[in-house]
């Protein structure tokens, strides 16, 4: 075919004519995802939904943190079920090799763990030739000091309270968690070939008397592996229970409490305590939640305002369809 | 490898035509080529090497290598390993992918079929004493070889560098059309050598054919070629003249045979190719300066933790290491904190997110499918749809500045139509409707053929019957008028199979014109080197062709002189309305200013004019001339000097005709597409290797040029210091015009760069035009001139270069990209656009045309110009839009995710310990958080497709960079800096007393960790919420799925069953069932959400409300009025009805007028060439017999013809 400059005009009566007969094919599809076209909530901040919004945040928040202002100061009655912590400061139960120097495994009751920990728990991890039960820094750090209350009675006489050491632990931390090494022995069989952390005066199966609460899945134990966020913690030692009477379970009075002094913090400016507290329905003693709340909705229920003012006196009259290009 | 350093070293290069053997000895490349970067044996160590090549990749490995050092490792393996695995599958997935498809492009060119002389049996090539039996045989492109004999048929790609041996055309001429090379679309004559055009299609001479080329080395100038060639003992010169390069085609030849001297990548076209260049975009290098940044922010958050820890353990780690560590020996506290900085680099490396990439990559394949799906890009006549063949720039094209543009094929359709013309004074082609109004000639009209004229177009558009009627009155003039359409040209005709008249056009113009007499009835038929037969209403006649004055471009005219059957001699002339006005007949200064007129309003609406004028010549005169003229011709000194001045001599005293009026038709929309970018702020060069007039022209049909400009200034000088005296002028009239009109209305903005060696952006108001050719471009492009021309050229609404070459093209871009660090597309369909393309930051290929150049080198292509207004308003804008959000959002986001670690270590003693569980550090990233923001990044759309056309405007903000920068990536950092504090510290303070509703739980770290988290996770969600604007179905499920699947796989890590599984891995267990059951948690979970979105909404509110970006005020309007669809009805573009300049433009070469009188491209058999003058007699018998054919009026017959046909 020569040149023919016209040859191109004559596509243009045609029907779309492609080579191959793929237009079928080479057309886009007309589907609203293809086309950019599904159906959309386009969301805009307007005066109408973020006005509101700020107000309502305010008026929530302001509330509930008085709610949990108030109840938590009233915590200090002593009604109800009492929870007996201790506490410890300057404690790095977070420092990154401390946290890691435990075996997970040999606390399940893996059994190869026991008698061959992991390596993390250097240098806590063999004395003597022996594997240390339970390994690792964690462990061999455990408070052990003793706490005791008793009430002074009307003649001085010192009545004993009476402290439970079981159900202070998590379920699944106890349940699933902790676990003696398998066997129907005697704890000490079990334990056998191991050896115990070096700070500790007991070895592991003695920790308790009672065969539930002993071993690994003593809740003393188990409780102080749960390691704190913060340098500063405190842990659930005991729990006294609220006897059935109309009493408060620990009535106003004298108490004396007795610390047998196994646990040096001195070395390390740390500091101990003992917190008696009950409990409300959002937990211990806590002020900082609630002021929080009633700062953060004031601030919110302030922003409403300021910017209710801002929005009537400064705004331009630009809500209407006038585009300005 | 080895084979291209050897090839480097060639400085000449040997061929034996027929003569494999001899030739191997060189190492010729083969005509293979390669494009594709991996085969399937090196592609993994390939790939792999390249991968980690990349920084981010090569860090992540590095910091995978000190995770292994257990003194340092405070993460997990996996925490690196996962994401690194991850991203570079997915890298080397994307590669493989971009490499199969360029294999298979590879493979459709070197699997093209062509005709080579090869050795019909291998056997017989070991014997040549035989008789070589060699045969046309199909062969793939591939496995031709350098010295191989092909053979070419009409309309056939070339494969490779060529030279011509003979041909089917007399002289071994062949016409090939090198649009594909350097845009120009008119045909170009190569001629073989005689001593080879005669082997003629002899395959066994051909066969025989043993000569040597010597020639220069492969090189990549298309114009230039030096060879000789040894054959038969005889040395012959060989120019560029005998070669065919490939991509050309050959036309209007039915076979011609070649040598090939280069093949494949040694070939002018692929040399000329270059190398592809790495494309990045500006938010890539944006992205990649940030990241270094945050390198070096990172550094210095673990300086700072590393100096805390060495004074932490200084002060307090020490005594309580060693009542922990009782056995342990004193530590050195400095190597301590030497060892802490090693592990917090480790920790928060997450700031610099590996996934970023990967996503940015993903979001870009997203928003290139969207172009590839776009029906509104799809042009159904060609069946081509919109293609992204670059997926890593999309939201470049949201940025452009400068556009620089192609002319044909590009800006036009190069078809020329027939519009408009004006006969003694009056208009023709202009339609009035019923009031009276002038309009554009509408598709209602019904087109008008001529019944006469069994020839007519069925497509001829051309609508006044006022011209039919005065055609069959028989107005002198118009009978005139297209009497010399028919005659004063250099098209060839031909007759197809099927009877109709083919003309064969050296330039479109022509085309038009003949076209166009021939539907009013003055049909071209034949020519011969000395007549030319017209059909006139029905009439056969024929003039005999006494002289040929060509055209070029110095006369802009061209001329011919018959003689009719009435023995009249006549002289007729079209060319450029100023040149030939200047040589009328005093006697036609009315219709001069009658026509001038009509000329202005042609040019007003972008038409290319011709004048039209006549001569009578008294039959002595003419013979005189003539006989000078053929002295003239037989003397060598001055011999075309002399040519000229006879040219001159008769070319006077014209009688004027009218003139005509061809619209180089525009692609459709390019006046909207131009109008519309031009809204967008974006600046469009055109550049084109066309003519002047031509270019110019088409700037004013497409309103680039118009006349309500200040100023024009045209740069066409022909030495350094005309170039430099001109840009000079043209400034200081560009400012002096300015200062002078400084009483308000034309105003600098910017006073103090007046100086002229800056090259800072200056506004000047006021609309002006530059227009510089080649000649000139070539000078200004030299170092001291440079930044006079870019300066000027930037203050410019409109450029346009004209008579550039590729390489100029390219020039012109680096230029603009290098002194103006704006943003680049350039667009062009042909060849001779591949420089330009590749050298602009975003190249754009037209596609649906014959060649595949522009398109292969470009990174995205479509079929329409207009398909540009909605790739940069709609999808660039869009593709930038979201690309800005989703980076701000991502960097926030690790800022928010990451520091939360820093704050963490000054409570636990800068020991490196983590916020969160390994588990989440692993997947924060790659599962939590990455769906909702990549559907943001890829659906998002702030105001709707049709908004975004419709205000151009809204395009700016990407020009200026407003929506990612360095100053908001600081915003972004301070947003998640705050965040990861309120992240931090509200729980902080919550959890410092905190004991559970049993009062067994305390304020343990696993706890803490999993209220973090999930109030991270929380907030994150919540922002990325607030970020989207456009909530589709997508984004709903990525969002709200993205909480469901952290809670579900929180509970499932948390599980006694997997703990039960592999207990050191997962040792969170039960945790999030005691914590996320607790009140307080919740509570402290809320608070910090909303402490930490909080002050976003009110500022981004405050934004929204007082200082309304467009975008936002579209937003609203969208909103309110969602039904009610037209917003405003654009104005039609209004043209401007007149002109001041001449519209001549002609698309003409010089040289086919010799062609024509010499009969050379005649087909063979003709009669040797004589004179005009003595033949009368063969001529004039030649006319009768013509006359006597039409009596009896056959076409088919007419076509038999032999001596008519020629």
């Amino acid at each position: 075919m020569a040149m023919n400059y016209n040859a191109k005009d004559e596509v243009d009566g045609g029907p779309p004519c492609p080579p191959g007969g793929t237009a079928k094919t080479r057309r886009p599809d007309n589907t609203a995802f293809k086309q950019q076209r599904l159906p959309a909530w386009q969301p805009i901040l307007t005066a109408g939904t973020v006005l509101p919004t700020f107000f309502i945040i305010g008026l929530i928040f302001i509330p509930i943190g008085i709610g949990i202002f108030v109840t938590s100061n009233n915590i200090r009655e002593i009604e109800g079920n009492v929870f007996m912590y201790y506490g410890l400061s300057n404690f790095y139960q977070n420092h990154r090799r401390y946290v890691k120097s435990r075996d997970d495994g040999q606390l399940n009751g893996d059994p190869s763990a026991l008698l061959n920990p992991s390596k993390e728990c250097e240098p806590y991890r063999r004395n003597e030739d022996k594997p240390i039960a339970p390994c690792g820094a964690i462990a061999n750090s455990m408070f052990n000091d003793t706490l005791e209350l008793f009430q002074v009675g009307n003649a001085s006489d010192l009545m004993p309270i009476t402290l439970k050491k079981k159900g202070i632990a998590w379920w699944t931390d106890k349940n699933v968690k902790f676990r003696n090494p398998p066997g129907t022995d005697p704890l000490e069989e079990r334990f056998k070939g191991t050896t115990k952390p070096v700070n500790w005066v007991k070895p592991v199966y003695m920790l308790d008397s009672d065969e539930d609460n002993n071993g690994f899945i003593n809740e003393d134990f188990i409780v102080w592996m749960r390691t704190a966020a913060l340098p500063t913690f405190r842990k659930l030692y005991r729990l006294i229970e609220r006897k059935n009477d109309l009493h408060p379970t620990l009535p106003a009075g004298r108490y004396y409490l007795n610390i047998t002094y196994n646990y040096p913090v001195h070395s390390f400016d740390g500091r101990k305590r003992m917190i008696l507290s009950t409990i409300s329905w959002m937990g211990g003693k806590n002020p900082f939640l609630g002021i929080a709340y009633i700062t953060i909705g004031s601030i919110s229920f302030l922003l409403g305002v300021v910017l209710l003012v801002i929005n009537h006196k400064y705004r331009n009259s630009s809500n209407t369809a006038d585009i300005t290009i | 490898m080895f084979c291209s350093r050897k090839k480097s070293l060639e400085v000449e290069r040997i061929v034996k035509a027929n003569d494999r053997e001899y030739n191997e000895k060189f190492l010729y490349k083969d005509n293979r080529i390669h494009t594709s970067k991996y085969s399937i044996l090196t592609f993994l160590p390939i790939n792999l090497f390249e991968q980690f090549q990349r920084v981010a990749n090569a860090y992540f490995l590095f910091l995978l290598i000190l995770q292994l050092i257990p003194e340092i490792s405070s993460l997990t393996w996996f925490t690196t390993i996962v994401p690194l695995v991850l991203v570079v599958t997915m890298t080397a997935v994307k590669d493989a992918t971009d490499d199969y498809f360029r294999h298979k492009s590879d493979n459709q060119v070197n699997n093209r079929q062509s005709e080579v002389l090869i050795d019909s049996n291998q056997d017989q090539s070991s014997a040549p004493y035989m008789k070589v039996l060699k045969k046309l045989q199909n062969e793939k492109w591939m496995n031709v070889k350098v010295g191989d004999i092909i053979k070419l048929e009409n309309n056939q790609f070339v494969a490779a560098d060529l030279l011509l041996l003979s041909s089917s055309e007399p002289h071994g001429l062949c016409y090939i059309e090198t649009a594909e090379l350097d845009g120009e679309t008119n045909l170009k004559v190569r001629h073989a050598l005689s001593v080879t055009s005669e082997l003629g299609a002899d395959i066994s001479r051909l066969a025989k054919f043993d000569g040597i080329v010597v020639c220069e080395a492969p090189n990549n100038k298309l114009d230039k070629f030096t060879g000789v060639l040894s054959w038969n003992g005889s040395k012959h010169s060989l120019n560029n003249e005998k070669i065919i390069l490939r991509g050309c085609v050959l036309r209007n030849t039915s076979w011609c045979f070649g040598m090939v001297i280069f093949a494949g990548p040694d070939t002018k076209l692929m040399q000329n190719s270059g190398k592809t260049k790495f494309k990045r975009t500006s938010i890539d290098r944006l992205m990649n300066t940030l990241v270094l940044w945050i390198f070096g922010f990172l550094i210095c958050l673990g300086t700072i933790l590393a100096i805390g820890n060495s004074i932490w353990e200084n002060q307090v780690g020490d005594q309580f290491r060693t009542f922990l560590f009782s056995n342990e020996r004193e530590k050195n506290s400095v190597f301590s904190g030497f060892l802490t900085f090693w592990s917090y680099i480790i920790i928060l490396n997450t700031v610099v997110p590996i996934s970023l990439y990967v996503s940015v990559e993903v979001i870009r394949l997203g928003h290139s499918y969207f172009i590839n799906w776009d029906r509104k890009m799809y042009y159904s006549r060609k069946a081509t749809p919109a293609e992204a063949r670059t997926t890593t720039l999309n939201e470049e094209l949201g940025q452009i500045e400068y556009v620089f543009s192609d002319k044909t094929g590009t800006l036009t359709q190069n078809i020329m139509t027939f519009k408009k013309c004006s006969i003694n004074g009056r208009i023709y082609g202009e339609v009035c409707d019923d009031w009276g109004q002038k309009t554009d000639m509408t598709k209602k009209k019904e087109t008008m053929g001529f019944s006469v004229s069994p020839q007519a177009d069925r497509t001829f558009q051309f609508f006044d019957h006022h011209l039919m009627e005065s055609i069959e009155l028989g107005d002198p003039k118009v009978h005139e008028f297209l009497r010399l359409l028919a005659l004063c040209h250099t098209v060839m005709s031909e007759e197809n199979s099927a009877g109709e008249l083919i003309y064969q056009v050296q330039s479109p113009d022509e085309g038009a014109l003949v076209t166009a007499a021939k539907n009013l009835g003055f049909i071209f038929k034949s020519r011969t080197p000395e007549t030319i037969t017209i059909e006139e209403l029905g009439t056969l006649v024929t003039y005999q062709l006494l002289a040929f004055l060509d055209f070029n471009n110095f006369r802009k005219r061209m001329s011919v002189i018959v003689r009719n059957p009435e023995g009249q001699i006549k002289l007729y002339s079209k060319g450029a309305d100023t040149i030939l006005f200047e040589r009328l007949h005093p006697s036609n200064e009315d219709l001069l200013t009658l026509t001038s007129d009509h000329l202005s309003e042609f040019a007003g609406e972008g038409l290319r004019t011709l004048a039209i004028a006549y001569r009578d010549l008294d039959d002595k005169y003419f013979r005189e001339w003539h006989k000078m003229l053929e002295d003239a011709n037989t003397t060598t000194d001055e011999r075309d000097e002399r040519i000229a001045g006879l040219y001159e001599e008769i070319e006077r005293d014209l009688m004027l005709l009218g003139a005509t009026a061809v619209e180089d038709k525009l692609q459709d929309g390019v006046i909207e597409t131009v109008t519309s970018l031009s809204l967008a702020n974006i600046k469009i060069w055109v550049l084109t290797g066309d003519k002047q007039e031509t270019a110019i022209n088409i700037g004013y049909a497409c309103n680039m040029l118009t006349d309500d400009m200040n100023d024009v200034f045209i740069i066409a000088g022909n030495t350094a210091t005309e170039v430099r005296e001109e840009l000079r002028k043209a400034k200081e009239n560009l400012f002096g015009r300015n200062r002078s009109f400084s009483n308000g209305h034309v105003v600098f903005e910017k006073k103090q760069s007046l100086e002229l060696d800056s090259v800072v952006e200056e506004t000047v108001t006021g609309d002006y035009a530059l227009i510089i050719n080649g000649h000139s471009l070539a000078y200004a492009l030299e170092s001291d001139v440079k930044n006079d021309l870019l300066e000027l050229a930037c203050m410019c609404k409109t450029v346009v270069c004209c008579r550039v070459t590729p390489l100029q093209k390219a020039q012109v871009v680096e230029l603009v990209k290098k002194y103006r660090n704006a943003v680049t597309l350039a667009i062009g369909d042909g060849a001779n656009d591949v420089s330009m393309i590749k050298s602009a930051h975003i190249g754009v290929g037209i596609s649906g045309q014959e060649g595949l150049q522009a398109v292969l080198a470009s990174d995205y292509s479509f079929a329409q110009f207009r398909y540009l207004q909605r790739l940069l308003l709609v999808h660039g804008r869009w593709s930038y839009v979201r690309m800005c959000k989703f980076l701000c959002y991502f960097f926030y986001k690790n800022f928010a995710f990451t520091l939360v670690h820093f704050w963490f270590g000054f409570f636990c003693g800068f020991s490196a310990q983590t916020v969160y569980d390994q588990w989440f550090i692993t997947l924060f990233n790659i599962v939590y958080t990455s769906l909702p923001v990549l559907a943001m990044g890829i659906f998002d759309q702030d105001v709707s497709d049709q908004n975004s056309m419709d205000y151009p405007q809204l395009y700016k903000p990407g020009q200026l960079n407003l929506l990612f920068n360095k100053s908001e990536f600081f915003i972004c950092m301070a947003h998640g800096v705050y965040t990861s504090l309120a992240l931090f510290f509200i729980p902080y303070g919550a959890f410092h007393n905190m004991a559970g509703e049993d009062g067994r739980h305390t304020a343990d770290y696993q706890s803490f960790a999993v209220t973090t988290a999930t109030s991270l996770v929380i907030v994150v969600s919540v922002q990325i919420a607030l970020d989207t604007s456009y909530w589709t179905v997508i984004n709903h499920v990525f969002i709200w799925g993205s909480i469901a699947t952290y809670f579900s796989i929180l509970f499932t890590m948390h599980s006694n069953d997997i703990f039960g599984i592999f207990p050191n891995q997962f040792p969170f267990v039960g945790n999030a069932r005691h914590s996320l059951t607790q009140k307080c948690i919740w509570l402290v979970i809320l608070l910090t959400t909303v402490a930490s979105v909080m002050p976003v909404v009110a500022f981004r509110f405050l934004k929204v409300d007082l200082f309304p970006t467009l975008s936002d005020q579209i937003r609203q309007w969208q909103k309110a009025q969602k039904k009610a669809r037209p917003l405003r009805t654009r104005k039609p573009q209004t043209r401007r009805s007149s002109s001041r300049r001449s519209g001549y433009a002609f698309a003409h070469q010089e040289g086919y007028g010799e062609l024509i009188t010499s009969g050379k491209n005649m087909r063979a058999k003709n009669p040797p060439p004589m004179s005009g003058l003595e033949k009368t007699l063969y001529n004039s018998t030649s006319w009768i017999e013509n006359l006597c054919k039409k009596t009896t009026d056959t076409v088919s017959s007419f076509s038999q013809d032999k001596t008519v046909k020629l």
